[in-house]
């Protein structure tokens, strides 16, 4: 005995269709700035961390004997003498310029460093991402139309092993499988040579991209069986079969464009997943990208690189984040065209 | 002989894998042109007999035994794709929820669209027809309709395109889920209209499955009744409604409350079986007044009781002095009337110009009310009305009002903090939804005690004292101290927030709705124990409902509120019977009743069956 | 009729999780979870002491030796016992994980609380700090904060844990703005219950659900995590033993003796899906038998995915029979 309802206004009168100024673009209006406002707020904090290091950058860069002398005048020519708001200053505005600072450890700009490097971890992300995503859109489907099968009790325990495990002891598994020990079908490391795009050997591709499905699919396949479970259980679906609609259509026409917001979600957040993912496993497989990239200059302790690994991946978060929730507005029509 | 729609024999539905029956060995027909009611409270399994007379079970159950010939067919022997053939075609189904049953995400267009052109006719045929079938069900502008989604029509229009959709392929059989409930008054009265105008004018047999008892009255032909899974009554509506043979009837139509006249509701005892436990003998014997040891042993077949078309199931029925025993006498119509403290007593609430905003937006618009000592004031209106707002601003949940409100004398501030711990005492208030006012962590022993510990000064002992004494007054065993909410049914658990109310003995009590969501006979037992505590502790009650017959069995006043605005006030006899406002007298008129004279106009088709001509079913 | 004696005390639902956490320890995924798991722990706790050699001890066979007789698992890079390196390796990437998941879930729930009991400023400044928590994948906040402050334990589980505690944060506060707006919460602030102890009787046990669940969650993460940052070294002072470095440090000789990569990525593969799988029983229990989402069934609310997917023993015929 549900509660009252407003009275019906005349018999059928609808109040004319007026689009609500672009819900869309309203969102993206109230979410940009919060996205901007946290991106720099991360700026703040890398910049800030990497200022509590002891010793500092032109120390590092000359060396243990450098004279007092020497450490001064090259701290001078870094800017590492001007208020830390000044130098942080410098810094982001050397990154609205393209200029991302010279590494402490070869010298080179920080730019020419990790334009490969963005490339390769790009390619690799967007190769895994798509055979994931359709790996595990395809499987969860059909687990959640054929729930309390054989099959689905399969792949769902299946799913919740993998996805709990590391991904270097997933990698490391694929390796000895698909490298050394069993089969010796491809190359253990991927260590693209320099100056060359990763696409130009497919092989050396292979098997971090087989791990990198590995790791998202479970999650995927969770996700859409759910929400097709949830879109069958509804009562429209109820209402549609029992209008005599055949089960495929209901299927097609009902069910799934109402799984499609959660599962556009998930795909989201497997990017994300993705972001963070790659360190470990770029690093298992030599593969030069941001990941690998990152864990090396954290080793060398290599200041600009380091502040700007970071901060890259960082923003690609947030745009990730606001770009999946105005997908999912866009799949939500209810959310589009209010009353 | 007009032919039957749909005749059931034998019909069980069980749990799957468990077994327990939900619904038991049911036996019905419905001719083309009538409509068959069908009453139960919750548990009694009336939605899972309509669902299951389409071939449908939820999740869980499972079609036992039985046989189910819609039109002649069997369905049960049909495979899926014969079923599927007949659903909206053949056989229709209006759900109870429109809201949820339409697709969120799709034009209405296009849904019925789909629905028709899933029967075999096409793109045009289905814009014609649904461009008809809209107009039949009185939605002007379907164009309009057509292109909007769901979400952008009120509960009428859905309620009505969901009746649209049932009719649009003709179908013979028609089944209702209860598709007037969540309406406010004049649109279900709009509604029932248009779906009796359309059973008639389609000559299809419709099923409507209800627990309002009032609203069946108005609309069915026959009505058959359901207890436990069981059909225990089935007849014509008038013989059933006015001489009623099974005991259970009798019960449900002696804690109905009607709007003409006061009578005291009386409950029936004890609470429905537990599911699925077999049992021999009938299943109210541990319910029935006038049980006797061989109902306890022996299962009623369903026999005819009366007149030829009206069948009970109980063994008292079947022989004369036995029927005697069982219907004494008509229960509608019968009046006890409530005693009605007309004196002057002192006033325990004044409100003054009472004005509330939520947000930008006025919602109430002045309102002056005053409540005596020991009396009982309904207020009574339509979502939207503001009573919820008042009543909650009263009690200091909801702050931003302008106005006066007096307790005792004392004045109130907006918003619990500020005020004294007497108004506090003073002031009780219980909620609508018994499953969401209790704190399920805590056990209600806890609740009581600790209540009574920060609003009274009495020592340990002494609180507990009353606190027994308080579950004694609200009819619950003391052992349920120790037990937490999710152990508790519906009704047992908006006793316990009444007695959270009255253990503290307060002046006025605040009831928002709370009888709303339960059955009728639980009702019956909630309104009794609130006039009982009424009369036995000074206490007044302000009773706030949309159920305007409720009114005339619980209050002494009423005011009727629209919009934020009080439209009428004054004693519940005279507003009701002689309402001065227009607004009032509306919905008194849209009232469901029970009372011939008060019936939807109709064309009788079931007295001139011999005279119709049976349709040859062609559909569209 | 008399009374029980008025010393009585009614109980509020006391230790519901460790209630939630026995069902869970009978149900059939638990027993496997649980079982993996203990087995784990086993080896990390008491396996330094039962190791046959010294795990530091270099030459003990030529480096990558096959399994054999004085080394049931072969060597390692450096020749170092494999078997005596695995009993000692696991403890601190275990100690590691529990440190940061408690640290994080009390900073999250904390955080959580205050913003939706004090919502306004605090409750914007909160959200906000969450939301730039959250744009740091969990490894790279823990990478910058290694590189500018070295590889500390103290450091790592303080990485860690602030990386959970905006997802704690978030679910908590959620959940206590949820609870907030039920009618019990409602009723006891009219009977002129003051907002601390509002806080404490009315909301806080009634988190024990998402809070069970969350805490389910960052101990899987936990463990991947650290597992990850001991892979890359972080997390243990060499040349001591550590089950990710392991990996890391004898990937080169995986051809010649695989065990020496082998058994402690089995080991930690077993850790880790023991782990996820009793935090998956716990969250099916705790879900299922909370009190509220009982209630909602009962009320004839639709049922959320979350309980769709627990798939538990509730039957769907339950509800909504009429």
């Amino acid at each position: 005995m549900s509660a009252h309802q407003t009275a019906d206004v005349g018999s059928g009168a609808v109040p004319v269709q007026r689009r609500a100024p672009r819900p869309i673009l309203r969102m993206l209006a109230q979410r940009i700035p919060l996205g901007l406002l946290t991106i720099v707020i991360v700026t703040v904090i890398v910049f800030a961390s990497t200022q509590l290091l002891p010793g500092n950058a032109a120390r590092a860069v000359l060396g243990r004997d450098a004279t007092d002398q020497q450490v001064a005048d090259l701290e001078h020519q870094m800017g590492l003498d001007q208020a830390m708001v000044v130098q942080y200053w410098n810094w982001v505005s050397g990154l609205l310029h393209g200029d991302f600072g010279t590494s402490l450890v070869n010298g080179q700009s920080v730019s020419s460093m990790v334009g490969p490097r963005v490339v390769n971890s790009f390619t690799l992300m967007v190769l895994a991402g798509l055979i994931g995503t359709v790996i595990g859109v395809l499987l969860g489907l059909y687990a959640g139309i054929r729930q309390g099968s054989v099959l689905d009790h399969l792949l769902s325990t299946a799913s919740l092993a993998v996805v709990s495990l590391p991904e270097f002891v997933v990698a490391i598994l694929v390796t000895l499988t698909f490298s050394t020990s069993v089969f010796h079908w491809f190359p253990a490391v991927s260590t693209i040579p320099s100056g060359t795009r990763p696409w130009e050997d497919p092989s050396l591709l292979v098997l971090p991209t087989i791990v990198l499905v590995i790791m998202i699919v479970p999650y995927l396949f969770r996700m859409m069986r759910a929400a097709t479970i949830e879109a069958l259980g509804t009562e429209y679906v109820e209402m549609a079969r029992l209008n005599g609609i055949r089960e495929s259509r209901v299927l097609r026409a009902h069910a799934l464009p109402n799984a499609l917001a959660p599962v556009i979600q998930a795909i989201g957040l497997n990017l994300l997943y993705l972001a963070g993912g790659i360190v470990v496993v770029e690093t298992v497989f030599n593969y030069p990208g941001i990941g690998q990239g990152l864990y090396n200059d954290v080793l060398n302790t290599d200041i600009p690189a380091i502040q700007f690994s970071v901060t890259f991946l960082t923003v690609f978060y947030v745009v990730v984040n606001v770009a999946t929730d105005a997908l999912v507005l866009v799949a939500t029509p209810r959310k589009r065209w209010p009353r | 002989m007009s032919r039957e729609a749909v005749v059931v024999e034998g019909l069980t539905v069980v749990t799957s894998p468990a077994g327990a029956a939900v619904v038991r060995d049911v036996s019905l027909a419905v001719r083309a042109g009538e409509v068959l009611g069908v009453v139960g409270e919750s548990g009694s399994g009336k939605t899972t007999l309509g669902l299951s007379m389409i071939g449908h079970t939820r999740r869980g159950l499972a079609i036992d035994a039985g046989t189910i010939r819609v039109d002649g067919t069997d369905i049960r022997a049909l495979d899926h794709s014969g079923l599927r053939a007949m659903r909206g075609r053949t056989m229709a189904y209006v759900p109870q929820d429109p809201g949820t049953a339409l697709n969120p995400s799709r034009r209405i267009g296009s849904q019925m669209a789909e629905m028709v052109r899933a029967h075999g006719r096409s793109r045009d045929e289905a814009r014609d027809r649904i461009a008809e079938v809209l107009a039949d069900v009185g939605l002007d502008d379907p164009a309009r309709i057509v292109r909007a989604f769901p979400h952008q029509l009120s509960g009428g229009q859905q309620q009505r395109i969901a009746i649209a959709m049932a009719f649009a392929c003709r179908p013979r059989l028609i089944v209702m889920d209860e598709p007037t409930t969540g309406l406010d008054v004049t649109t279900q009265r709009k509604v029932l209209e248009t779906i009796r105008d359309l059973c008639a004018s389609y000559d299809v047999a419709a099923i409507y499955v209800s627990h309002d008892l009032a609203v069946v009255a108005d609309l069915a032909d026959r009505v058959a009744v359901l207890y436990a899974g069981e059909l225990v009554e089935l007849g014509p509506v008038d013989e059933v409604l006015y001489s009623p043979q099974h005991p259970y009837t009798r019960g449900l139509l002696m804690a109905v409350p009607t709007v003409e006249s006061a009578r005291r509701l009386v409950a029936m005892e004890g609470s429905r079986p537990p599911m699925g436990v077999g049992r021999t003998g009938c299943a109210f014997v541990d319910r029935c007044p006038v049980s006797t040891d061989r109902c306890r042993e022996v299962h009623p077949d369903l026999v005819g009781a009366g007149s030829p078309l009206h069948h009970a199931r109980c063994l008292l029925t079947d022989d004369a002095a036995g029927r005697e025993q069982v219907s004494l006498r008509p229960v509608l119509g019968v009046t006890t009337p409530m005693e009605l403290g007309a004196e002057e007593k002192p006033s325990v609430l004044a409100v003054g110009d009472l004005r509330a905003t939520y947000g930008a937006k006025a919602v109430l618009h002045g309102i002056d009310l005053s409540i005596r000592e020991d009396e009982c004031v309904a207020v009574v209106g339509e979502s939207g009305s503001g009573k919820t707002t008042l009543s909650r601003c009263i009690v200091g949940l909801h702050r931003s009002w302008t106005g006066e409100i007096s307790l005792g004398g004392e004045a109130l501030t907006p918003g619990v903090r500020n005020r004294s711990r007497t108004s506090l005492v003073r002031l009780q208030y219980i909620f609508q939804n018994p499953y969401a006012s209790l704190n399920p962590r805590r056990s209600i022993g806890n609740v009581l005690m600790q209540t009574l510990e920060r609003l009274s000064d009495l020592d340990r002992a002494a609180r507990y004292d009353r606190v027994l004494e308080t579950m004694d007054a609200v009819a619950l065993p003391r052992r349920l101290l120790n037990s937490f909410p999710d152990q508790l049914s519906g009704g047992e658990r908006q006793r316990v927030a009444i007695a959270r109310a009255l253990v503290v003995k307060p002046k006025l009590l605040i009831c928002d709705e709370v009888t709303s969501s339960l059955d009728v006979s639980v009702q019956a037992s909630v309104v009794g124990m609130l006039r009982d505590s009424q009369e036995q502790q000074s206490l007044s009650v302000l009773f706030v409902t949309h159920n305007l017959p409720l009114v005339r069995s619980i209050a002494q006043r009423v005011v009727v509120m629209r919009a934020g605005e009080l439209v009428e006030h004054g004693d519940v006899a005279q507003v009701i019977d002689r309402p001065a406002a227009p607004y009032t007298r509306q919905l008194l008129d849209d009232l469901s009743r029970f009372g011939s004279s008060h019936r939807l106009d109709r064309v009788d088709a079931v007295a001139d069956s011999s005279t119709t001509t049976p349709t040859d079913g062609k559909a569209l | 009729m008399s009374s029980a004696s008025p010393n009585t005390a009614f109980q509020l639902r006391r230790f519901e999780w460790l209630h939630v956490l026995a069902r869970a320890a009978r149900s059939a995924r638990g027993r496997v979870g649980l079982g993996l798991t203990l087995a784990v722990l086993a080896v990390a706790f008491a396996g330094p002491f039962l190791a046959p050699h010294d795990p530091n001890e270099v030459g003990v066979v030529p480096a990558f030796a096959k399994p054999g007789a004085g080394a049931l698992l072969g060597g390692d890079s450096l020749g170092r016992d494999v078997l005596s390196r695995l009993l000692a390796g696991g403890w601190q990437i275990i100690a590691l994980a529990a440190s940061a998941t408690a640290l994080g879930v009390v900073i999250g729930a904390i955080a959580g609380i205050a913003a939706a009991y004090l919502s306004g400023w605090t409750d914007n400044v909160i959200m906000r700090a969450v939301d730039v928590l959250l744009a740091f994948p969990q490894i790279v906040f823990a990478l910058l904060l290694i590189s500018v402050l070295g590889s500390h334990l103290w450091l790592l589980v303080l990485a860690v844990g602030l990386s959970h505690a905006p997802q704690v944060a978030r679910v908590i506060r959620s959940a206590s703005l949820d609870v907030a707006e039920r009618d019990y919460v409602q009723a006891a602030a009219i009977t002129g219950v003051r907002p601390p102890k509002l806080m404490r009787q009315e909301i806080l046990p009634n988190l024990t659900t998402p809070l069970m669940v969350e805490t389910g969650l960052r101990t899987t993460y936990s463990v991947i995590i650290m597992a990850g940052l001991a892979f890359l070294g972080f997390g243990f002072t060499l040349p001591d033993a550590n089950w990710g470095y392991m990996i890391n440090e004898n990937r080169i000789g995986a051809a010649v003796n695989p065990w020496a990569v082998f058994a402690p990525a089995i080991v930690l593969a077993v850790l880790s899906v023991g782990v996820n799988t009793f935090a998956e029983a716990v969250t099916r229990c705790a879900l299922t038998s909370d009190p509220t989402t009982r209630a909602a069934l009962e009320a004839g609310e639709p049922v959320t995915a979350e309980v769709a997917n627990a798939d538990s023993g509730l039957s769907d015929g339950d509800r909504r029979l009429t």
